[in-house]
C-alpha cells in the first residue's frame, strides 16, 4: 500500500472502526431479541413501560438492552457524521456519514414500528435488512477513512474486487432470505440436515418449507462465491483476509446446521446471525479495497487482534 | 463545516435522540391510558375455573355434566425456571410446573375447556360483568377460561413485577399491553367468536393462558376432579366439544330436554 494520504485523521478512522464494531454488537443484540422471542416484551415505544430504564427482568433484558445498544450506536453515528463533516475533505465521504445517520434514524423508527404493530413480517424483515445495510455503511466509512486507503488500488486487484462485490450481493440476499425465514418462524420448517425432509430437494408446497430451502440452496451459491473470493484474495496478496473470509463461511455453514440440529439454540442462532454480518462486512471491505492493518497503525496491536479490525487487514 | 451541514446534522440528530432515548410523553399519562388501579378485593379466587357468567339469561334448565379422563402415562411437565425474575422466583415456596397437561390424582384432566360447539339457537347478550384474568405469582389465573364475545375481559396484575399481556387471536385484533405495576387493570373485549385465543407474557416466557370466545354462555372448564358442568341449557340437540391445549379437541352429540341432566364424558390419550 502507498503512503498515508495527507489530511486524513487516524483518530477519525479509529472512531469509525469502533462505530462499525458497535454496530456488529447491535446486530448481536437484535439477534438475541429475535432468538429469545423477546421482541414484544416491551409493548411501548420509544419509552419502555413508560420509563427510560425499566426493570431488566426476563425478556425486557433483551429488548431494552437492544434499545440501549441502539442508543449508543445512534450517538456514535451522529458523532461520526459530525466529525466527518468537520475533518473529512472528501464530499462523498461526508455524505456517507449523513447517510449513516439517516439509516440509523430509519432503523430506530422501524424498530419502534415493529413493536407498535406487533412484529409485522414486512417491517421486521425491513428492520433486519436495514441493520445489515447500516453495518455496511459503517464498514465502508471505516475503510475509506483509513489514511492508507487508495481507491485506485482496488481497481488494480481485479478479479478480487469484482468477486468480492458479487459476494457482497450474494451474502446480502442470503441475509434477507434468512430474515424472512426467521420472522415467519420457518427456521425449523425443514427439521433435518443435511437432507431436507428426507430428500435432496423437498416438496416446496408450503411457504415455510420453500423459504427454508431457499436459504439452504442459496447458501451453496454464497459458499461457492466466497471460496472463489478466497482464492482471488490469496492470488492478490490478501492471504490473511482470505483466510478469515474462508474461516467465516465454514463457521457459518456449521452454525446454520447446528441451528437446525439444536432446535434454534439461542446462542447458536445468534452466532449464525452475527457471523453472517461479519461475512458481509469482510466481503465489502475486500470489494472496496481495504488497506492493510500494518499500514494503518503500527502502534495498535489490540486492533489487529480484533475481528472487526481483521476486516481492514491485509498481508 | 458549513452551517447548512451542521443544521442538517442537528436536524437528524434530534429524531435519533428521541428514537433511542425515548421521551416526549409523560410516563404517568401513558400508563393511565391503559390501566387504573383496582381494589384488591376485586381480585378473583386464584385458579378458579370459569363458568357461565353471572347475569346471563337463564335460557333453560337442562344440564350437561361429565368428566374428562386421561388414559396412558401422564407426561412429565416441565419445571418452570423463574430465575429470569427474582420476584417470580420468590413468589413460590414450592416448584411450579407447566400447566400444559395437568393430570389429576384420579387420572382426569384439569384445564379442559368444554363447550357447546353447535346447536345453540337464539341470541345471548354479552354480560356486562367482566371475566378476570389475573397475573399472580407470574402465572395466569385462570389458565383456561371462557368469555362471551363483547363481554369485558378484566386483565389484572397482582404481582410486584411488570408483565406484558399479549393476546394472539386470529379473528379478533391482536393486542399487547404493559402492566408495570401491581394492581393495574386493563379492560379489553373480543367482538368475534373464536376458539381458542392464546395469551402469553413475552417477559416471562412460561406464562400462557387460553380463552374460548363464544356467543353464548354454555361452557365450563374442568376442575381438580376433572369434572365440568354446563348449566341452563334449553332443550335441544347439541354438539359438545372438549378442547385441551396439547391434545386438541373431541366432540360428542347429546340431546337434552326439560330439566334433565345428561352425562357426557371424554377421554384423552397421552
Amino acid at each position: 500500500m502507498g503512503e498515508a494520504v495527507q489530511g486524513r485523521s487516524i483518530a477519525l478512522h479509529r472512531f469509525a472502526v469502533v462505530t462499525a464494531a458497535a454496530t456488529l454488537g447491535l446486530i448481536v443484540a437484535g439477534g438475541l431479541v429475535t432468538s429469545t422471542e423477546s421482541g414484544l416484551s416491551v409493548p411501548d415505544w420509544p419509552l419502555s413501560y413508560g420509563k427510560v430504564m425499566p426493570p431488566m427482568v426476563g425478556g425486557v433484558f433483551y429488548e431494552h438492552g437492544h434499545r440501549m445498544v441502539a442508543t449508543t450506536v445512534g450517538i456514535l453515528t451522529v458523532v461520526l457524521a459530525v466529525w466527518l463533516a468537520r475533518r473529512e475533505p472528501r464530499r462523498w465521504v461526508r455524505r456517507l456519514g449523513l447517510l449513516a445517520v439517516g439509516a440509523v434514524v430509519a432503523q430506530g423508527v422501524l424498530g419502534g414500528l415493529t413493536v407498535i404493530f406487533l412484529l409485522p413480517t414486512a417491517v421486521s424483515v425491513a428492520h433486519a435488512c436495514l441493520a445489515q445495510t447500516f453495518f455496511c455503511l459503517t464498514v465502508a466509512i471505516a475503510v475509506v477513512t483509513s489514511p492508507r486507503w487508495d481507491p485506485t488500488a482496488a481497481a488494480e486487484r481485479e478479479p478480487l474486487t469484482r468477486l468480492a462485490a458479487l459476494t457482497v450481493f450474494a451474502v446480502f440476499l442470503q441475509l434477507a432470505i434468512g430474515a424472512v425465514m426467521r420472522h415467519t418462524k420457518a427456521g425449523l420448517a425443514i427439521p433435518d440436515f443435511p437432507l431436507s425432509l428426507g430428500r435432496v430437494v423437498p416438496r416446496l408446497d408450503s411457504f415455510p418449507v420453500a423459504i427454508a430451502f431457499a436459504h439452504r440452496a442459496w447458501a451453496i451459491v454464497v459458499a461457492a462465491l466466497v471460496f472463489a473470493t478466497v482464492v482471488a484474495a490469496f492470488r492478490g496478496g490478501r492471504r490473511r483476509t482470505g483466510l478469515f473470509l474462508g474461516a467465516l463461511v465454514l463457521a457459518q455453514i456449521a452454525l446454520g446446521a447446528l441451528t437446525v440440529v439444536s432446535r434454534k439454540n439461542v446462542a447458536i442462532t445468534t452466532a449464525h446471525v452475527a457471523t453472517g454480518a461479519l461475512l458481509l462486512g469482510t466481503s465489502l471491505a475486500l470489494a472496496i479495497g481495504s488497506p492493510g492493518l500494518k499500514s494503518l497503525s503500527r502502534r495498535s496491536r489490540s486492533e489487529r487482534r480484533g475481528a472487526v479490525s481483521m476486516l481492514l487487514s491485509e498481508q | 463545516m458549513s452551517k447548512r451541514a451542521l443544521v442538517l446534522l442537528l436536524t437528524l440528530a434530534v429524531p435519533v435522540s428521541f428514537v433511542a432515548c425515548g421521551g416526549g410523553k409523560d410516563e404517568d399519562a401513558l400508563l393511565e391510558e391503559e390501566a387504573t388501579p383496582v381494589p384488591a378485593a376485586a381480585a378473583p379466587a386464584a385458579g378458579a375455573p370459569a363458568a357461565a357468567p353471572a347475569g346471563a339469561p337463564a335460557a333453560g334448565s337442562a344440564a350437561v355434566t361429565g368428566k374428562v379422563s386421561f388414559a396412558g402415562t401422564a407426561p412429565t411437565m416441565e419445571k418452570i425456571k423463574m430465575e429470569a425474575d427474582a420476584f417470580c422466583k420468590s413468589a413460590h415456596a414450592t416448584p411450579v410446573y407447566s400447566q400444559e397437561v395437568v393430570v389429576n390424582p384420579n387420572n382426569t384432566l384439569q384445564w379442559v375447556f368444554v363447550y357447546v360447539k353447535e346447536g345453540v339457537t337464539g341470541t345471548y347478550p354479552a354480560p356486562t360483568t367482566p371475566v378476570t384474568i389475573d397475573q399472580q405469582g407470574c402465572q395466569y389465573h385462570p389458565h383456561i377460561f371462557g368469555i362471551q364475545a363483547g363481554q369485558p375481559l378484566r386483565i389484572l396484575n397482582s404481582d410486584s413485577t411488570l408483565h406484558n399481556i399479549h393476546a394472539l387471536p386470529k379473528k379478533n385484533p391482536e393486542f399487547n399491553i404493559g402492566q408495570p405495576f401491581k394492581g393495574m387493570e386493563t379492560i379489553k373485549k373480543f367482538d368475534t367468536v373464536e376458539m381458542p385465543v392464546r395469551f402469553k407474557c413475552d417477559v416471562h416466557k412460561w406464562m400462557g393462558a387460553y380463552a374460548g370466545v363464544l356467543n353464548h354462555p354454555f361452557f365450563a372448564v374442568t376442575n381438580e376432579q376433572g369434572t365440568y358442568e354446563i348449566k341452563n341449557l334449553p332443550p335441544g340437540n347439541y354438539v359438545i366439544e372438549a378442547w385441551q391445549e396439547k391434545y386438541g379437541a373431541q366432540t360428542q352429540n347429546v340431546t337434552v330436554s326439560g330439566s334433565e341432566s345428561k352425562t357426557v364424558d371424554f377421554s384423552f390419550k397421552g
